[in-house]
């Protein structure tokens, strides 16, 4: 092939500084409205999952999650509803995860207006559908939401991970919401959904998820060194601090965070400036 | 009013383009009609996917771009701008539409840069155009690709960093292509589509 004819700048190995940090929001819905976050008193309507996540873009979140949890097939129209009216809205991505099991659950989702769509247990019973997924509607709509809790039993044959205590384990992707461990590790299990197409990854560990007290670090840390994709972190934001370990400890490219943002203890432009002051470089 | 003919040849999600022109005072349809798009005041070549698939998908609406593109603007977003290069190496070599000269490459793998390049980077503004009126002289935008376009001082409006400079968007005549998403943008981006609506 001939080289085109114009001169092209140099292209010099840079550090990709640059790029900013994500900040998202996630909001659970049931039935189209929002579980969490009715502490927003002066919104007009509190369950609105468009209105707060209208707020959420006001405040400078990068993105935005829905996770709609009746993941119902009857209640399919009112998720469906939701998306439309956020992207006739909003004009920043927005993923949506919670009982997407087909193609066709993948196209209706991302044909009302959704950016990417979030898959988890039926990606582990059926791993064709992240490959299936991403021949069709391209890497960039598929993240791959791995559940992770740690396993002491190192007899069973995990990747090790360290812990600052000292000791060793595994982490073990679990399914159903956590109920339903899988044997599978979660370090190869991330890596194969790379492989087979997935655009990003979104870790929440069960062990932190819901405690405030912060991400789990030492697996957020060895998902994200062992895939080339991004990894969003998830799971036990209470203070702003933990932001800045997920991202410079745990070396995340983005935070998910809920409740810390839906009972209006920080908005999501006191996170990007306290992670400004802190030297990790985010859009504000 | 203008009227923006989308250009619809497969999956992607349009909605935002299609409410972000809308809010800019276009009147807009999305249609794989080729009267449609030729009598457009302009079109929007959106994409997402792969680029290979994206051309086939195209099919013979290539040939209505290529005649429109001498008189009509038009804005290629994402894969749009990539098909509107001469080639990409995006899983082999494959041919484009050729409307604005260069190659379309994958990012090198460089140990701690993620790829896809998804997120918000900083377009820095290369040489003024209308397309970037009244935005200053560095702005966020959301990005997601795998593949970019080296940038050409010709043709290259804004560039970005990431892992090696690429063009961030570029312009041949009327052609415009945006690597990013300006339908994802905030209001950055839609301050980018009410200026390619206003030099319809």
């Amino acid at each position: 092939m001939q080289p085109s004819a114009t001169i092209m700048i140099s292209c010099l190995p840079l550090f990709c500084m640059v790029l900013t940090k994500r900040i998202i929001p996630c909001l659970d819905l049931k039935e189209g409205r929002v579980v969490k976050g009715t502490h927003f008193v002066e919104l007009r309507d509190a369950g609105d999952p468009v209105e707060l996540a209208q707020r959420y873009n006001d405040q400078g979140a990068d993105e935005v999650v829905f996770l709609d949890i009746t993941a119902s097939h009857e209640n399919r129209g009112t998720i469906v509803d939701v998306i439309e009216r956020a992207a006739d809205q909003l004009f920043l991505p927005l993923t949506v995860g919670g009982g997407i099991r087909s193609l066709s659950d993948m196209q209706q989702i991302l044909r009302a207006g959704a950016d990417k769509v979030s898959i988890n247990t039926s990606a582990v019973e059926d791993p064709s559908l992240i490959s299936r997924g991403a021949e069709r509607f391209g890497t960039q709509c598929i993240v791959v939401a791995v559940d992770v809790r740690r396993n002491f039993d190192m007899a069973a044959g995990g990747t090790p991970v360290a812990h600052p205590d000292g000791r060793e384990s595994w982490y073990e992707v679990v399914t159903y919401g956590g109920r339903r461990p899988t044997g599978i590790d979660a370090i190869l299990w991330s890596q194969e959904a790379e492989e087979r197409g997935a655009g990003e990854i979104l870790l929440t560990s069960m062990e932190t998820d819901g405690t405030k007290a912060g991400f789990d670090i030492p697996i957020t840390a060895a998902v994200s060194d062992a895939v080339g994709i991004p990894v969003i972190a998830s799971g036990g934001v209470g203070h702003l601090e933990h932001f800045y370990e997920g991202f410079a400890e745990g070396r995340a490219d983005a935070c998910l965070a809920a409740s810390i943002f839906h009972y209006g203890e920080f908005t999501v432009r006191q996170a990007k400036e306290y992670l400004a002051a802190r030297g990790i470089p985010v859009r504000l | 009013m203008k009227r923006i003919a989308i250009i619809d040849y497969g999956l992607g999600n349009l909605r935002s383009v299609l409410r972000g022109l809308e809010r800019a005072g276009a009147a807009v349809l999305i249609t794989a009609d080729a009267d449609v798009i030729a009598s457009a005041d302009g079109i929007v070549l959106p994409g997402v996917g792969a680029f290979r698939e994206g051309m086939e998908m195209l099919g013979d609406l290539k040939a209505t771009v290529l005649a429109c593109s001498r008189q009509t603007p038009v804005l290629g977003i994402c894969l749009g701008m990539q098909m509107l290069m001469e080639s990409s190496e995006e899983h082999g070599i494959h041919q484009g539409l050729g409307l604005v000269p260069g190659h379309v490459r994958r990012f090198p793998a460089v140990p701690g840069c993620k790829v896809p390049h998804m997120g918000w980077n900083t377009i820095c503004i290369e040489q003024q155009d209308p397309l970037f009126e009244g935005l200053a002289q560095e702005e966020y935008v959301y990005f997601v690709h795998s593949y970019y376009v080296p940038a050409a001082p010709e043709y290259t409006v804004t560039s970005t960093e990431y892992i090696c400079p690429f063009a961030s968007s570029i312009r041949n005549g009327m052609v415009y292509g945006v690597q990013f998403h300006p339908e994802k943008s905030g209001t950055v981006g839609l301050a980018l589509l009410q200026n390619f609506i206003e030099m319809l």
